[in-house]
């Protein structure tokens, strides 16, 4: 096992496409870290030391987080709190204060999983994620991002920079996880929903290949607006977007009932405010 | 399969050191093993149970999810740095049996501690839930970082 520990992006970027795996919080790395070091011939980039990735950042249009930015980093940030309660809600869903102090947001896209739940939260934000490489930089949408259970966009020689999340008034959010317990749980069935003047984003983890935009669900909730769409229609819509599987932690039909009928109590809770 | 090892200086427990450690190594095992910190311990390794947890730069982290190498020039304190009188309050409210859990435990407990402002938007159970334990149920847990915390208040 080899280690580089760069002080430059650029250097980092050089060793990314040598092919050393990327480390960040190492939250998802080192839980397999018996079976990794099994394998000497893994090299690792370590990106803790790399400040051109710290912080949280505003204009007008985004707030931007670096890619070292950790859950906790985002739960204490008073002014995240106050705009972006959706991610909050996420963060605190993720692991417990010992994960949470560690793990990356950046790190929850890149890893992949079907099961991340910082992803469904930013990607009902619309956030687009900052590639850079050696040929120069790209911004990719969040929603556009994965192309298959864990493969994504991104290129050998790319790094994740940033999170950019547009700024938008949003009328209603909401996160959704169900897992065996709150914390230090796999999310069996899990949601992130969001409306603004952008229209409905439904989005959802741990029922399909990836996490994953809800385009049928989106299109009937923005039709009936302000109103709840009727149960029929809604069970029919996801079961058009969702494609869950049976594995250890669940069934498809136990997923999909409780998707649907979670996802209407939720929507419930909209129309009970004044 | 060559091993280059690493030269890293960090502060450990308010000192400064500065040890070779080979890449792949856990800082929970360079503590226990090459620092002879044993307090420490290995419950899971995977994350899960908090009972190697440690302070990293203030925030409490499972060091068996951190590669050694990222500590370099970073702050680590580990239970040893820690007071014995704030076991106490864990005694006398039923919080400890077998000990597996108690060094972990104790370190998220002085986190919360020395952070009680948290305590405005966190619940104890919420800060804790990263600290298992398969003896006690829990709420002599819960009722000991409550009294440490108040006495904390109270002697402030
Ligand atoms: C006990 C436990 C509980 C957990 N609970 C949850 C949970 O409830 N919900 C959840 O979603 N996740 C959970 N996780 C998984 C993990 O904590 C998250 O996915 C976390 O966000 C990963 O971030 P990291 O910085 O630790 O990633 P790392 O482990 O450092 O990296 C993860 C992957 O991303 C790549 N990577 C990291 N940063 C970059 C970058 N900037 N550019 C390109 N690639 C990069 C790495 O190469 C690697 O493939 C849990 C993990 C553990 C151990
Ligand atoms: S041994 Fe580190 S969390 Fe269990
Ligand atoms: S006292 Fe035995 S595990 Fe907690």
């Amino acid at each position: 096992m080899k280690v580089a520990c760069p002080t430059t992006l650029a250097e980092a970027i050089s060793h990314k496409a040598l092919g050393f795996t990327p480390v960040a919080g190492a939250t998802d790395l080192w839980a397999h870290w018996p079976v990794r070091t099994a394998n000497h011939d893994l090299s690792y980039v370590d990106l803790s030391g790399l400040h051109e990735l710290r912080g949280i950042a505003w204009s007008a249009e985004h707030l931007t987080l670096g890619a070292l930015t950790t859950y906790w980093d985002t739960m204490q940030d008073s002014r995240v709190n106050a705009e972006f309660p959706l991610l909050i809600a996420a963060a605190r869903y993720v692991g417990a204060i010992q994960i949470q102090s560690r793990g990356t947001w950046a790190g929850n896209i890149a890893n992949g999983s079907p099961a991340a739940d910082g992803v469904p939260a930013l990607m009902a934000l619309d956030a687009r994620v900052r590639l850079v490489g050696s040929n120069g930089e790209r911004t990719v949408p969040l929603d556009r991002f994965y192309t298959g259970y864990r493969a994504t966009v991104m290129g050998v020689d790319e790094l994740i920079t940033a999170i950019l999340v547009p700024r938008r008034t949003y009328s209603f959010t909401a996160f959704e996880k169900v897992g065996p317990r709150r914390a230090q749980a796999i999310t069996k069935v899990g949601f992130a929903v969001a409306h603004s003047a952008d229209g409905w984003r439904v989005v959802a983890n741990s029922m399909a290949a990836t996490v994953r935009r809800c385009p049928s669900l989106e299109a009937i909730l923005n039709a009936s607006h302000p109103n709840p769409p009727a149960e029929p229609d809604l069970r029919a819509a996801a079961s058009k977007d969702l494609a869950p599987i049976s594995d250890i932690r669940s069934t498809a039909e136990y997923r999909t009932e409780v998707f649907a009928r979670l996802l209407r109590s939720t929507l419930a809770t909209m129309t009970a405010r004044p | 399969m060559s091993h280059d090892t690493m030269h890293i200086a960090f502060t450990l427990n308010g000192k400064a050191v500065e040890i070779d450690v080979l890449p792949h190594e856990r800082l929970l095992d360079t503590l226990r093993y090459t620092l002879g910190l044993t307090g420490a311990k290995e419950g899971c390794g995977e994350g899960e149970c908090g009972a190697c947890t440690v302070h990293l730069d203030g925030l409490p982290v499972n060091s068996c999810l951190v590669p050694t190498f990222q500590v370099r020039g970073r702050d680590v304190r580990t239970v040893e740095h820690l007071s014995p009188a704030l076991l106490a309050p864990l005694h006398e409210c039923g919080a400890t049996q077998c000990g597996a859990c108690t060094p972990g435990v104790v370190m998220a407990a002085a986190w919360i501690r020395d952070n009680s402002h948290l305590l405005s938007r966190f619940s104890i159970r919420e800060l804790m839930a990263g600290n298992l334990c398969r003896c006690t149920g829990y709420d002599g847990i819960v009722h000991g970082v409550e009294r440490l915390v108040a006495s904390e208040q109270g002697a402030a």
